[in-house]
């Protein structure tokens, strides 16, 4: 294209971007102007107003609540069904609000390109999405009844505090539709240099209303956590924001679009695998086989840093109760993260085990094989030290056989330090693991190439040694206080190596030559169980936590402020806690195979000859 | 079909044993119930149950010992706190109210960032706020006799007079955790193996199987020990001293624990331990 015809078509494109974008802050920031001390109604406004000159508030406090105010609906257990239809609702929610984060990136890198296979890929993305879309929509409903039906007296309170933010909600969701709709019916419409572009921009726009919708949906959870702008009976102050921007809201906002990326790629990946398997041309596997890596990739990237994410919002407990960081850590609930510590050791070994069995795409990569039974071992004893309890509930004569409540070898394993150090091990051999597979069939071309893997070998021995010293010193030879502080250290240790290592291999591997072309389609149909296991694991995962940051309030609906009295108020069981969840992630793949099977179907056309008139 | 009834199968066996794991390798933990609400009699406690009604409300429902213990280091452990009142007072950093022991506990209670010990304040508040909730409100939520009750039972645990009085009036619905050791507020458990059980006997005595070895050998209790010694070595356990057996070892609190038909059942299977390995 002439650069004459290019230029001004550029600048039209970068004023329908930059127009949208701002039209988008407008409206925001119109509802976030408006959440401030705002009340809709003008009579109660002023009822407000009246009634604080008076000293009384215009709202009332939550109910004291008796097991006689929740109605019940034959011997269903309440809390069974709005658990059930809560954790159905976010995992959709979460997959159609990760998808199209991707699909925008997915897109704009094609663009970036000009390869369509990125287009195509990401469009397929959006399709499966779309039909998880109603399903979203559907759950919610359901988990609103089911709130209305069984805890009428919470849900009354929460829409008092929340009223504003669930009319915007709302309003919002028509948005999310609108666009989304546009964004993926038109998707072969708005193809080409002005189109595409307008077709970027709806994407932008599209996570943006799907970001600021969970950002409110996240305000009501917190709230529930941490409440905020209401005084200690539950008297709501009238000031929307301020219940909004409570202390865990931001926390759950960072840690739930991290998490939700690498879940949706997980989902995508279990997608990619279950056509990879079903295909029948090598054009086909060669196709899902580079749809699966990317997703597996997609799912890696957002899952290296969901564990500093996650030590953020337990800090963020820890700092606003004690008592519940210590209920989270230290109690019941201390046991869950085993079972945490073996889903997040399956979802690393499942990951390294797809890039290791996709290392056979190149024969190139028959250099490396070497090192991959080096890199398992690593993530293996890493996974086995996460995995070491602190302590252990045990009988009488166990106590006596072990010495104490502690093993005289591994006890000193199952403290935080040792497992920060683990986990941190594990995020850098996974990173180690990556490099190599980008490394499988290239040959790096450059003349300092020896003195750029020696940077290489020093980089990962340095960061390493860092991140043992620190987890050893601050964990055996320091105060107790400083125990923890140590993770912000090797967290940043881990983070430098991550990104230096690329940055160096970028440059190492400038202008390098292709020894063996990556063969798309030439992988081992196990490396396809890898990417459910991925998909599976993240789900259950999901599942547990949810059930985790939500128990954390234990007899209380609103923390401190609106206590539990239904005869489901006490906190469960962690087998029946897993049981639920199990049952959830078991109803959430029945959908999702749904969903997988609607698109496929979506795609065929029988022929009927006779059938209809000819003419 | 063959695939996705195998991919299928997999996500199945999946879930299956992170279910397995979570129910069968995990130990299944029952968590406390959610403390029941009941009106405090005070008009007929003594003080040695009002001190033992603080000691509770300090182990369960003040959630006391979440930090204020040896092991986590987050707060300063309760056995020193009537101990170290006079120097607390007399730090430059103290602006309360308190002039002794009772009200320095009292305003440590209620108003806990009106000092803060040295190093057990908020991250980056210099040790001017406390990280304590106020007792009396939140999920706490004690009454102005429960804390009162801590008061004695600190002032007790620290070797001091006991300076606070019981009240008359309990207070409107006070709470009185439900905890699972406790005589009260729980279900009488039905056969004395329960209550060895419970009552973690078989971790210092050999008895009903169990190997404890801190303290005597019960397994034939009953052919040398009638119905009102082993009564009074259970609830006074201090009493008596069995030969090569230190005293102190052994909680004095049982009485309070137990209900009435559980000691006695307790009594009976005892006094019932003739030898052949513990079995009556």
């Amino acid at each position: 294209m002439p650069i004459s015809s290019r230029t001004p078509g550029k600048r039209r494109n970068r004023i329908i971007a930059v127009g949208a974008v701002m039209v988008l802050a407008l409206l925001l920031l119109a509802i976030a102007a408006n959440l401030t001390g705002l009340d809709v109604s003008p009579a109660l406004a002023e009822e407000t107003a009246a009634a604080s000159v008076e000293g009384e508030s215009a709202y009332a406090p939550p109910p004291r609540l008796s097991a006689e105010d929740y109605p019940r609906i034959g011997n269903i257990s309440s809390r069974a069904v709005v658990w059930l239809a809560a954790q159905l609702h976010l995992w959709f929610a979460a997959f159609v609000l990760a998808v199209p984060i991707f699909v925008f990136i997915i897109e704009a890198i094609g663009m970036y390109t000009r390869d369509e296979r990125y287009d195509k890929m990401a469009y397929e993305f959006i399709k499966v999405s779309i039909t998880a879309y109603s399903l979203t929509a559907i759950l919610g409903g359901l988990l609103l009844f089911s709130l209305i039906l069984f805890y009428p007296d919470l849900w009354g309170y929460l829409t008092t505090v929340f009223k504003d933010t669930m009319f915007y909600y709302a309003l919002l969701f028509f948005a999310e539709s609108a666009i989304l709709y546009i964004y993926y019916y038109g998707w072969n419409w708005l193809q080409g240099d002005f189109r595409k572009w307008l077709h970027l921009t709806l994407g932008l726009m599209l996570n943006a209303v799907g970001t600021v919708l969970m950002f409110l949906a996240n305000s009501w959870v917190t709230f529930m956590m941490s409440p905020a702008g209401v005084d200690a009976a539950g008297v709501f102050s009238g000031d929307a924001w301020a219940a909004m921007h409570n202390h865990l809201w931001n926390p759950i906002n960072i840690h739930r679009v991290v998490a939700n990326v690498a879940f949706g790629g997980s989902i995508v990946g279990a997608y990619a695998a279950f056509k990879f398997l079903n295909a029948t041309t090598p054009e086909e596997k060669a196709h899902y086989d580079w749809m699966g890596y990317n997703a597996n990739f997609i799912a890696i990237s957002a899952l290296l840093p969901l564990p500093f994410a996650g030590y953020y919002l337990t800090a963020e407990i820890y700092a606003y109760s004690q008592q519940m960081g210590i209920t989270l850590m230290g109690g019941v609930f201390a046991w869950l993260f085993i079972i945490q510590a073996v889903l997040i050791g399956s979802l690393f070994l499942s990951a390294n085990y797809y890039l290791w069995c996709g290392m056979g795409r190149s024969d190139g990569a028959e250099r490396y094989n070497k090192y991959v039974k080096w890199l398992a071992l690593g993530i293996v004893g890493a996974f086995l030290v996460w995995f070491t309890p602190h302590t252990l509930v045990l009988t009488n004569a166990e106590l006596k056989a072990l010495g104490g409540p502690y093993h005289k070898i591994l006890g000193p394993l199952g403290i935080m330090p040792a497992k920060n150090t683990a986990v941190n091990v594990m995020i850098v051999l996974t990173a180690l693991s990556f490099m190599y597979y980008r490394r499988s069939n290239k040959v790096a071309t450059v003349s300092w190439v020896a003195i750029g893997n020696a940077a290489q070998v020093a980089l990962f021995t340095a960061g390493l040694f860092n991140i043992f010293f620190l987890g050893i010193y601050h964990g055996y030879f320091t105060n107790t206080v400083y125990k923890v502080a140590a993770s912000i250290p090797q967290v940043m240790t881990t983070l430098i190596i991550i990104v230096a290592s690329m940055v160096l291999d970028r440059f190492i591997y400038r202008g390098a030559k292709e020894v063996a072309p990556l063969r798309w389609g030439r992988v081992p149909a196990r490396a396809q169980y890898a990417l459910f296991l991925l998909a599976v694991a993240f789900t259950w995962l999901m599942g547990l936590m949810g059930y985790i940051r939500s128990g954390i309030r234990q007899h209380w609906h609103v923390k401190d402020i609106m206590r539990d009295a239904s005869v489901d108020a006490q906190t469960p069981t962690m087998g029946y806690a897993a049981n639920m969840v199990s049952l959830g992630v078991i109803i959430f793949f029945v959908m999702v195979i749904f969903v997988f099977w609607l698109s496929q179907v979506s795609g065929k056309k029988s022929l009927a000859p006779g059938y209809w008139k000819a003419g | 079909m063959r695939n996705l009834s195998k991919t299928i199968f997999f996500s199945l066996l999946v879930i299956l044993a992170f279910a397995g794991f979570s129910n069968f390798v995990v130990p299944q933990l029952q968590p406390a119930p959610p403390p029941k609400e009941e009106v405090l009699d005070l008009s007929a406690m003594t003080m040695d149950q009002f001190v033992a009604l603080g000691g509770r409300l300090v182990e369960g429902k003040g959630t006391c010992m979440l930090c204020h213990n040896e092991v986590g280091g987050r707060a300063p452990p309760l056995s020193q706190s009537v101990e170290l009142t006079p120097l607390r007072l007399a730090d430059a950093r103290y602006e309360g109210s308190a002039t002794d022991s009772e009200s320095y506990l009292y305003e440590s209670m209620l108003e806990p960032s009106a000092f803060v010990v040295a190093g057990f304040g908020k991250a980056g508040s210099g040790d001017t706020e406390s990280p304590m909730p106020d007792v009396s409100g939140g999920s706490i939520g004690m009454s102005e006799a429960e804390v009162l009750a801590v008061i004695a039972y600190l002032q007790d645990l620290g070797g001091e007079d006991i300076s606070v009085e019981i009240p008359e009036d309990a207070g409107a619905a006070a709470e009185e955790e439900e905890d699972e050791e406790d005589g009260e507020g729980r279900e009488p458990f039905e056969t004395v193996e329960e209550i060895i059980d419970e009552f973690t006997c078989g971790a210092c005595h050999m008895v009903a199987g169990e190997e404890g070895d801190l303290g005597p050998d019960l397994n034939a209790i009953g052919a040398t020990r009638a119905h009102d010694y082993l009564r009074r070595a259970i609830l006074d356990p201090n009493a008596d001293i069995a030969e090569g057996y230190e005293a102190d070892m052994m909680p004095d609190d049982y009485g309070e624990q137990m209900f009435a038909g559980e000691l006695e059942m307790l009594i009976e299977f005892l006094a019932g331990l003739q030898g052949e390995g513990g079995e009556p």
